[in-house]
């Protein structure tokens, strides 16, 4: 056991591709407690960022600068009332939630963090994550149906409406990338995760500057795309508070409702993956193909250090400026350890990364270049993220038929012509 | 490159995903509901997906996840949902053809038996003369998998994909022509 778990740091494939069971099962568990974490950290975020894009404070008292909300959160949803609708029919709205759960996280299985750095790579990696993806919305018509009552219905409707339409465009738009993995000597693409990544590596460019402009408009009616698949503004026809009171969770509530947020979240961060592996090069750092002597490299692997040494230093500046009154001193307490954690962790990748600065084959070197393929890759997903929460405060939300215009009539033509374009231009250049 | 791949557990994953199929398929015409039905159903097809992916097909367990469970089970429950389900739960039988059902089902039952038993003995390659069934420890390789089936789709059948193709262009053109009062 010990030997099969040590040999394993070695490898230079996925646990799952290298038929190692225990590390892809630590793998799951860091990737699901990962994800998690990220929904709970999401969750402040966008109450906070929402709040100040609206001039208001958001959450302040549980915890510095509300820090400690999502916790009281999730304990007040544990802790609340779960009902089940009379006439509701009971197990279609008790496996409802579940179904749209179990899709949002299945698709975790291929998401590349780093060559090696994911559960496992498939031959099918991109079509596994569209297709296990597009189940949630299963869950979210369930949900509407199982209900037994008129908002929560017509909201799944609409959504499953909206899904089914853009789920086209999506398609067509991630073609057109998986086209460009096959601009290479053999003439063979690919449909692996992994294998995308290691393409724009080889091509040495980012799919998205590929044949300038068509990488672009294709990621940007990707982009465009997975906002309305995961049903968030200004595609949240789903749930428009202002007529469907809240769409198709209307009658859910308690830990049943937290099972919804948690997936639309972990769907969120799912497409949000997608987008960077086909066109964000994954986890490469910026500039693979200019910048890659070993200094740069060097200098590119002190970026985690730098951005946790910096949110350290932000806590610590929000612990001085706490007012002075002896009502703060726990909460500038809180904020000071806190921030004393973030520095300690800034520290050690600090470490880790001058330890390991060598590109060779020790421990340090390999646990180096995880973080770095692991930090690109997160930051990347992160600021998509920032970008969900953005939309949300910038835009007014679609009417239906103005949704369904721009799907069929604007999306779905232009993603058709960039795909045929892309091929043509595939062939010329070759 | 990428070291092989090895098959794990597969006959407990494949009792497992072939009695996920038939209990979803019997749910699928047992249920009064036509919701569950459904939902049942979406079961079955995820199973053969499974299936497929055991028999190293993954493109084609990864299109019918996409197809099959993604989309058009997706538009089934959407039409479904909209039926009024407590006027039809309480609707009788009247199709009384069902005796014609089960000895279709039996001959079915009865043709798979035989090709089992005689497949395993008799019958026999002609030209290799080895039996039907192919060696049960083979292993393909399934790197290539999604190449192959691109490369005869778009090369050796041709023409019997675009044929295919042309005519579900013709059914949406029928569907919108029916559905639309004026075009």
């Amino acid at each position: 056991m010990l030997t099969s778990f040590m040999s394993y740091l070695g490898s230079q494939f996925s646990p799952g591709v290298a038929g190692n069971q225990l590390w892809a099962l630590i793998y799951i568990l860091i990737i699901f407690a990962g994800v998690s974490v990220a929904v709970i950290a999401m969750n402040w975020l966008e109450r906070k960022a929402l709040a100040h894009f609206q001039v208001r404070l958001g959450p302040m008292r549980v915890g510095p600068h509300g820090l400690l909300q999502p916790i009281a959160d999730a304990l007040k949803l544990l802790l609340k009332e779960d009902i089940i609708p009379a006439e509701a029919d009971q197990v279609v709205f008790w496996v409802a939630p579940l179904i749209g759960l179990l899709a949002a996280f299945t698709v975790y299985t291929v998401v590349p963090f780093g060559p090696s750095q994911a559960v496992s790579d498939m031959n099918i990696g991109i079509l596994f994550m569209l297709g296990v993806s597009s189940l949630g919305v299963l869950g979210i018509v369930t949900a509407g149906w199982a209900s037994n009552s008129h908002y929560p219905l017509i909201g799944a409707l609409r959504s499953s409406a909206q899904m089914v339409s853009y789920e086209v465009a999506m398609g067509l738009a991630v073609v057109s990338a998986i086209l460009m993995t096959s601009l290479n000597e053999s003439g063979t693409g690919t449909l692996s995760m992994i294998g995308i990544v290691q393409a724009q590596q080889q091509q040495g460019i980012w799919f998205i500057f590929k044949f300038f402009p068509l990488g672009l408009i294709a990621f940007v009616i990707f982009a465009i795309a997975m906002v309305a698949e995961t049903n968030r503004a200004p595609f949240d026809l789903a749930e428009a508070e202002s007529e469907l009171t809240a769409g198709f969770h209307t009658e859910y509530s308690g830990l049943r409702w937290s099972l919804f947020m948690l997936a639309e979240y972990a769907a969120m961060i799912a497409v949000s993956s997608i987008a960077v592996t086909l066109w964000l090069g994954g986890w490469m750092h910026p500039f693979p193909n200019l910048l890659s002597a070993p200094a740069w490299e060097f200098i590119f692997s002190l970026f985690p250090a730098l951005t946790f040494g910096g949110l350290a230093a932000i806590a610590f500046l929000g612990a001085a400026r706490m007012p002075g009154h002896s009502f703060f001193k726990i909460q500038r307490a809180g904020l000071a350890v806190f921030a004393a954690l973030l520095g300690v962790l800034a520290l050690l990748l600090l470490v880790v990364a001058i330890a390991g600065r060598h590109a060779d084959t020790s421990i340090a070197a390999r646990f180096r270049e995880g973080i770095d393929y692991v930090y690109w890759f997160v930051l990347k997903v992160a600021v998509f993220m920032y970008l969900f929460i953005w939309y949300r405060a910038t835009w007014p939300r679609y009417r239906f038929d103005q949704l369904m215009k721009v799907g069929w009539k604007v999306m779905l033509p232009i993603s058709l012509g960039v795909l045929i374009v892309t091929a043509i231009v595939g062939v010329l250049v070759k | 490159m990428t070291p092989e791949m090895t098959p794990v557990a597969t006959p407990f994953f494949f009792y497992l995903l072939s009695g996920l199929a038939i209990i979803g398929g019997v749910l699928v015409i047992t249920r009064r509901n036509a919701v569950h039905s459904a939902l049942a159903l979406i079961v079955t097809l995820l199973a053969v997906s499974g299936l497929y992916l055991m028999l190293y097909a993954p493109f084609v367990a990864g299109v019918q996840i996409i197809v099959y469970a993604g989309g058009i089970m997706v538009l089934f429950l959407f039409v479904i949902m909209l039926v009024n389900i407590e006027r039809t739960v309480k609707e009788r039988q009247f199709n009384r053809i069902w005796p014609a059902g089960v000895l279709a089902a039996a001959a079915l039952l009865g043709l798979f038996v035989s090709v089992y038993v005689k497949g395993k003995t008799l019958l026999s390659d002609p030209v290799t003369g080895k039996p039907l069934w192919p060696d049960p420890t083979i292993s393909l390789p399934d790197s290539s998998n999604t190449q192959q089936i691109g490369v005869m789709l778009y090369g050796n059948y041709m023409f019997a994909f675009e044929i295919a193709s042309l005519l579900l262009l013709v059914a949406i053109l029928g569907a919108v022509i029916m559905a639309k009062k004026r075009i």
